[in-house]
């Protein structure tokens, strides 16, 4: 399937934090009262990759992401993104940071109370850019995923599929450095997923953004692993076998609220766990 | 089916309700500093302003007219046994202008407003709203909190003169066709009875009541758990609770003015 037209490219990874890592998790831990949701977590995710998250439900998928958004504060442990330690900063200052980094909510979480093109000029509006300049951003935003048709409607109108694009297209408009997706197909058709897919896969080739992406679907992160977004088709291909490895791409699962796998696709395919064997079977 | 009666604590109930009271004190204090900070949301705000001052006036004209000719009805027919129609006028206006305006209007707002902002903000905590708010770097208590703060407070100052204005009709209307009390003998008396501290008195509460429904609508929204249940849930406190906590600032805040202005 053909992906939209570009917008601007101007890839973010090219910012370097102190600690080398678009995200850092250092022995993360959260409970909500008795219930232990996350024990001890540490991972990284470097520059320019795409991490998929991996685990059951109730496993502490959307937990992590909210805690590396800032929006949770974990028991224990510290988190940095872009090098700067969200468990140390004040609400305040996490405003800013946030600034750099999108979220794509499970349900969207679209305001139901404004238009598609306000919710996702909502960060520009804040910022005090000029209505031109808004309009111009959010239809490229909109034609990136495929929804300038939308652009007067509200998100009662929209189908589930259409209302997670129009929170990426949220999340992307300010070109932020870091993307957290939270189960961004969960509960779509197949051919809605794979158009999400595309674009997260375009996200990470085009932009180099490096993202986040807890979800349920092994053959989601399986094709974002063993394709790329090729900019002269502008759409998906398939990499060949021997450079399979070469996608910015790595897989981590969560059990009993503890990392049990942290690597690339391949190391995924020849893991001799049980769990994990059962897991991708 | 089989129901389990879970005993709480009275320990664990103290503990809960201090720390509603804590985060309940934190919140409208935040509501207040942020009218010193940037940006201030004035769109928002004149639209809250709209919804909770235009949208209550219906209310409160039909409020204020009924209490006026109903606290004149009351204290006519004792007022007549003692040759004192006359003194209907004074009345009615010192009960509309210092205790019943206020009281009768901010308890409709609540009811209507207070009920509105639980349940609005409940959807939005319920729907990840407001983290996706947080989350695109804009803080809702300035966006969301502060301008209903602001416009509650300021529009319930207006809606009080106008319940207190229609209070005063209603209770000449009374006067007039059903004890053929004169016009001019009613507004005189109502004019010479109010001195500064009964309109200081009638004033002053309700800004404070506009302050207590919105801050206690916004608290009870924001702190939303359990799905639509727990909207249902937090619409209803918001309503008892700012209704409670009005009849209880209103006694002491009319305690407090005699304390300063001495009883007439």
């Amino acid at each position: 399937m053909p992906a939209p037209t570009l917008p601007s490219e101007n890839p973010a990874a090219s910012v370097v934090s102190p600690s080398g890592y678009a995200l850092e998790f250092d022995n993360v831990s959260i409970a909500f009262d008795e219930n232990v949701v996350l024990d001890g977590i540490s991972f990284q995710l470097p520059h320019g990759e795409t991490k998929a998250l991996f685990g059951v439900a109730g496993s502490g998928k959307s937990t992590l992401l909210k805690l590396a958004m800032g929006l949770l504060r974990p028991d224990g442990g510290r988190i940095f993104v872009l090098g700067e330690e969200v468990t140390r900063m004040s609400e305040q200052e996490l405003f800013e940071l946030r600034r750099r980094v999108g979220i794509v909510f499970q349900e969207s979480a679209l305001f139901d109370s404004l238009k598609v093109y306000e919710n996702v000029a909502f960060r520009l509006m804040e910022e005090g850019i000029s209505a031109e300049e808004i309009e111009r951003r959010v239809r490229e935003a909109l034609r990136f995923v495929e929804l300038e048709q939308t652009y007067d409607m509200r998100p009662s109108e929209l189908s589930g599929g259409m209302r997670r694009r129009v929170a990426i297209a949220r999340a992307i408009i300010t070109e932020p450095e870091v993307l957290l997706y939270d189960s961004p197909t969960g509960g779509l058709d197949p051919v809605t997923s794979n158009t999400i897919v595309e674009l997260i896969v375009k996200q990470r080739d085009v932009y180099k953004t490096s993202a986040l992406m807890a979800t349920h679907r092994l053959q989601d992160a399986f094709t974002m692993a063993t394709h790329q977004f090729d900019k002269a088709t502008n759409q998906l291909v398939v990499l060949p076998k021997g450079q399979r490895g070469e996608v910015p791409m790595s897989f981590l699962i969560l059990r009993d609220g503890k990392v049990i796998f942290d690597g690339d696709g391949h190391q995924l395919a020849t893991s001799r766990d049980d769990y994990i064997r059962e897991y991708i079977s | 089916m089989a129901f389990e009666l879970e005993l709480i604590s009275p320990i664990e109930v103290a503990k809960d309700v201090a720390l509603a009271v804590q985060e309940y004190t934190l919140l409208s204090a935040q509501s207040l500093a942020n009218f010193f900070r940037r940006p201030l949301y004035m769109g928002d705000m004149l639209q809250q302003a709209d919804l909770i001052g235009v949208g209550s006036l219906p209310i409160v004209i039909l409020t204020g007219l009924s209490v006026g000719a109903l606290l004149a009805l009351n204290s006519a027919s004792t007022l007549q046994r003692f040759g004192g129609i006359t003194l209907i006028g004074q009345l009615v206006s010192l009960g509309m202008v210092t205790e019943l305006g206020p009281l009768i209007t901010g308890l409709m707002v609540a009811g209507r407003n207070a009920s509105g902002m639980a349940s609005e903000l409940g959807s939005m905590i319920v729907t990840e709203q407001i983290d996706a708010m947080r989350a695109l770097g804009t803080d809702p208590t300035k966006k969301l909190i502060t301008p209903r703060v602001g416009a509650t407070a300021f529009m319930l100052f207006f809606l009080t003169i106008i319940a207190d204005l229609l209070g005063l009709i209603g209770g000449y209307g009374v006067a007039h066709l059903l004890f053929g009390l004169d016009t001019q003998q009613y507004w005189t008396s109502v004019w010479q009875t109010l001195v500064f501290r009964d309109v200081f008195t009638g004033l002053i509460k309700p800004v404070l009541f506009g302050f207590i429904i919105a801050t206690v609508g916004c608290y009870y929204g924001i702190s939303t758990r359990g799905g639509t249940q727990g909207v249902g849930r937090s619409t209803t406190q918001a309503v008892v609770a700012s209704s409670v906590l009005i009849l209880v600032v209103d006694f002491f805040v009319t305690k407090l003015i005699f304390a300063i202005f001495g009883y007439r």
